[in-house]
């Protein structure tokens, strides 16, 4: 028996083993699955429900989004990241176009800035809510999937009337915005606000405080701070550990640090302080979007950017903090107006390393709710 | 044929159900009448559960087929009978073909005792409510099956779990069943009974149902059962032998048309089949509501009414949103179909106030509404509550269910025994 501890990788072809051994049984759970959030395969070793071990097989939807980096200029490349994790397509549009103004040295105009803040805190919110509908779905709690996606669909429209697409919207520029905001746009973000502030007391009414909710996620996917750091998960996941990293604070991009907000954190790392954490998030993004709306500078939407995207020799990494964690970006240029190479670090690709850990010597149904609780979509772990 | 008539005509003056009276032409009728009726309530229950489940889900269901969804199981029903017959390759033929019938078999059985009124049964059984738990239980052999013979993991673990918590549940279950049945031996004679019209007739005669006597004691083994029997139909929240998100859909992964149309079929009656024994022993069975607080012939005057007056509504509801229809040619004959809808049951509801129809139909009328309610609740729970996990499951089960059952069960022997002296010197 494997202890549960280590972070040893799991071989389930060991040859010392009986090749029959009845007290084991192996499932192939995905790709197709209706809990694996995509085409995540997960070979489970289980001892009756319990699961010894498991290894996650990925890939079944690489796209070569880096590859195909290579091959496009920096501008054409844009609207590719929208596809990574497309459900927080302002997010990855956000980090890229600042990895790419890192490396022309470039800043977007303030105006821009604060649309940025509030387009990608809205689609915080967006993620956090199909998370959280999908989440509860999987452990069985069939009504707040329909909630979250009723109130999804507001900002999903604000989105739509911005930029006339609803999940990969290609939001930003280098060096700014790609429209202007149309009018009414601020009425419209406010409306929201207004709107959703008590539907995240109903989603709570629903779940927080719900005995068979608390009985099934708390002490389940357990991962402590330490092995958060060492296996670098970030986000959701190592706050709720304990651990106060919200590269908005730690490394303030955009103009986040001209915002007031907390880091809520969780203290035992398990699956409800996650959730926890994850619904605090929401009010805080509610706040900075609040703050945000509110103070828009008029002026341009985009920077002094040649036509012609060419950055001097030279590399630069840059990350911001996606709804899943840290979202980098690093890109190599060798003077001409394609990269030489661009590679993504994605969070939930990350993050996934930590299923096996946090699954071990949990039940099959505890699998599941760790899936969830990751919040893992697996356009972005295969890219 | 003078003779068929008369033997006919024979029962018509007695007081006993059917098959205690022997009378096999009755007995057919009424096997064809309760087969009728569980078939149209399941077609009935699987519209109202994704009707209702929607609007609790902010969404609106089935809207497309007939007016407000309401052909919508037939279209189901038609293409699940029209779907290609899978059997997978590796599967246990002969098993296979057998599970699916083995379930709807013990889910249909169980209704031969149950008590819509005094005479509404098929039979009634000396042993009416240990028939009925013992042949309800059999539904577990049939899931084993199913899962075995499908030579897949998934269904496998669904089986293996599903038997598990069937059979732990189980215990609960008969222990705060019989905690009823001390209830019924509160006569003068201090016999009880099993049969299950000798359990509501029983609780005619103490004028209280069990589910109120020794407050809080017959409330709480009223409790007990009503989850266990949640637990025994493998619903939510304890839905975990069909956990979608975990195993697909558990022991019937394999099946598909036909035959998982039969497990529908069985899961519903079962449903169905439990809330009948709980309205049986803790909630009068056919006997109407406040029989004590509001007695007397003009009450019973105005309740008999009831049926009459739910129908009415009913009726009204269907007029009052064929009136809501869209005002488009293309909604016309949804809008028709409705108010026809409408139409009939207003006419039924008048038929039930003609009292020689309201006087048989009545009892039949109060089971029927009360079974509704626990449906309700079942749809209910889907709705609000996650899924337990199969630990907690099998904790909750005899850690906490059946010690509560054990002790229940003493102290309702206790107090019946005690009840005499203490209470009447």
């Amino acid at each position: 028996m494997t202890d549960p501890n280590t972070l040893s990788h799991l071989d389930l072809e060991a040859p010392e083993k009986p090749f029959l051994d009845a007290n084991e049984l192996v499932i192939n759970m995905g790709p197709q699955h209706p809990a694996t959030h995509g085409v995540l395969r997960v070979i489970l070793r289980l001892d009756g429900e319990k699961v010894l071990g498991l290894e996650c097989v990925i890939g079944y939807l690489h796209r070569g989004v880096e590859k195909i980096g290579e091959h496009r200029t920096y501008t054409m490349f844009n609207p590719y990241v929208d596809r990574m994790d497309y459900v927080a397509a302002v997010s990855n549009g956000l980090g890229y176009c600042e990895t790419v103004e890192k490396l022309l040295s470039v800043e977007a105009p303030p105006r821009a800035q604060y649309v940025r803040v509030i387009l990608t805190e809205l689609n915080r919110i967006a993620s956090h809510q199909l998370w959280l509908g999908t989440h509860a779905l999987d452990i069985g709690a069939i009504t707040p999937l329909f909630y979250t996606f009723r109130d999804r669909e507001e900002i999903l429209k604000i989105y739509e009337k911005y930029c006339g697409a609803r999940l990969t919207t290609h939001a930003f520029r280098i060096g700014g915005l790609q429209y202007e905001t149309y009018a009414g746009f601020e009425k419209d973000v406010k409306n929201f606000l207004d709107f959703f502030r008590p539907k995240i007391d109903e989603y709570e009414e629903l779940l927080t405080t719900n005995r068979i909710w608390l009985e099934r996620t708390k002490n389940v996917g357990s991962i402590s701070a330490e092995d958060c750091i060492a296996l670098g998960v970030t986000g959701p996941v190592l706050r709720a550990s304990g651990v106060k990293w919200d590269l908005r604070k730690a490394q303030p991009y955009a103009n986040y640090k001209n915002f007031d907000f907390d880091i809520p954190i969780g203290q035992n790392g398990d699956t409800y302080d996650r959730y926890l954490v994850r619904i605090a998030e929401m009010r805080q993004s509610v706040r900075v979007v609040e703050q945000a709306v509110g103070s828009i500078p008029e002026g341009a939407v985009m920077a002094k950017v040649p036509k012609v995207i060419k950055p001097a020799v030279g590399e630069v990494y840059h990350s911001i903090e996606a709804p899943k964690g840290e979202l980098g970006y690093f890109i190599v240029s060798d003077g001409s107006t394609q990269p030489y190479r661009v590679r993504v670090r994605p969070p939930s690709f990350v993050n996934l390393q930590a299923l096996d850990l946090m699954c071990r010597g949990q039940l099959v149904a505890d699998v599941i709710a760790v899936i969830g609780t990751l919040d893992i979509v697996l356009g972005e772990v295969d890219r | 044929m003078g003779q068929i008539l008369q033997y006919i005509q024979s029962y018509l003056h007695s007081d006993q159900t059917p098959g205690a009276a022997g009378n096999m032409f009755w007995v057919l009728v009424y096997i064809l009448l309760v087969f009728a009726g569980l078939s149209a309530a399941v077609i009935a229950m699987n519209w109202l559960e994704r009707k209702i489940l929607a609007h609790m889900q902010v969404r609106l269901g089935p809207m497309r087929v007939g007016p407000h969804g309401l052909m919508q199981p037939f279209a189901d029903a038609i293409k699940l009978l029209l779907k290609e017959d899978i059997m997978p390759a590796e599967a246990d033929a002969l098993i296979f073909w057998v599970a699916p019938f083995v379930v709807v078999l013990a889910a249909f059985t169980v209704f031969v005792v149950v008590p819509f009124g005094p005479t509404h049964a098929i039979t009634d059984m000396n042993i009416g409510i240990l028939f009925m738990l013992g042949v309800s239980s059999l539904s577990v052999l049939g899931i084993v099956m199913a899962g075995w013979a499908s030579n897949s993991h998934y269904p496998l673990i669904g089986a293996l779990r599903s038997s598990a918590q069937m059979v732990s549940y189980e215990v609960a279950m008969g222990l705060a069943v019989v905690s009823a049945i001390l209830m019924t031996s509160l006569n003068a004679e201090g016999t009880g009974t099993l049969s299950m019209i000798g359990i509501v007739q029983a609780q005619l005669a103490q004028h209280e149902w069990f589910i109120f006597k020794f407050f809080p004691l017959g409330l709480v083994a009223f409790f007990i059962f009503a989850i266990a029997m949640v637990a025994e139909t493998n619903r939510a929240p304890f839905d975990l032998a069909e956990a979608e998100s975990e195993l697909t859909a558990g022991f019937h992964t394999e099946y598909s048309g036909f035959r998982w149309s039969l497990f529908f079929l069985a899961e519903y009656s079962a449903m169905i089949a439990v809330s009948s024994i709980a309205v049986t022993l803790w909630l009068g069975g056919w006997l109407r509501p406040f029989p004590n607080l509001f007695s007397g012939a003009t009450w019973d005057l105005v309740f008999s009414w009831f049926p009459g007056v739910t129908f009415l509504l009913f009726a009204a509801m269907c007029f009052f949103n064929a009136a809501r229809m869209p005002k488009h040619p293309l909604f016309r004959v949804q809008t028709i179909g409705l108010a026809g809808f409408g139409v009939v049951l207003a006419l039924v509801g008048l038929v039930l106030f003609i009292p020689a129809v309201s006087g048989r139909i009545e009892d039949i009328f109060w089971f029927a509404a009360k079974v509704a309610g626990f449906m309700y609740l079942y749809i209910w729970y889907r709705g609000t509550f996650p899924r337990y996990r199969f630990d907690q499951l099998m904790q909750m089960g005899w850690k906490v269910l059946l010690p509560m059952g054990l002790g229940v069960l003493i102290l309702t022997a206790s107090v019946a025994l005690l009840q005499p002296i203490l209470w009447h010197p």
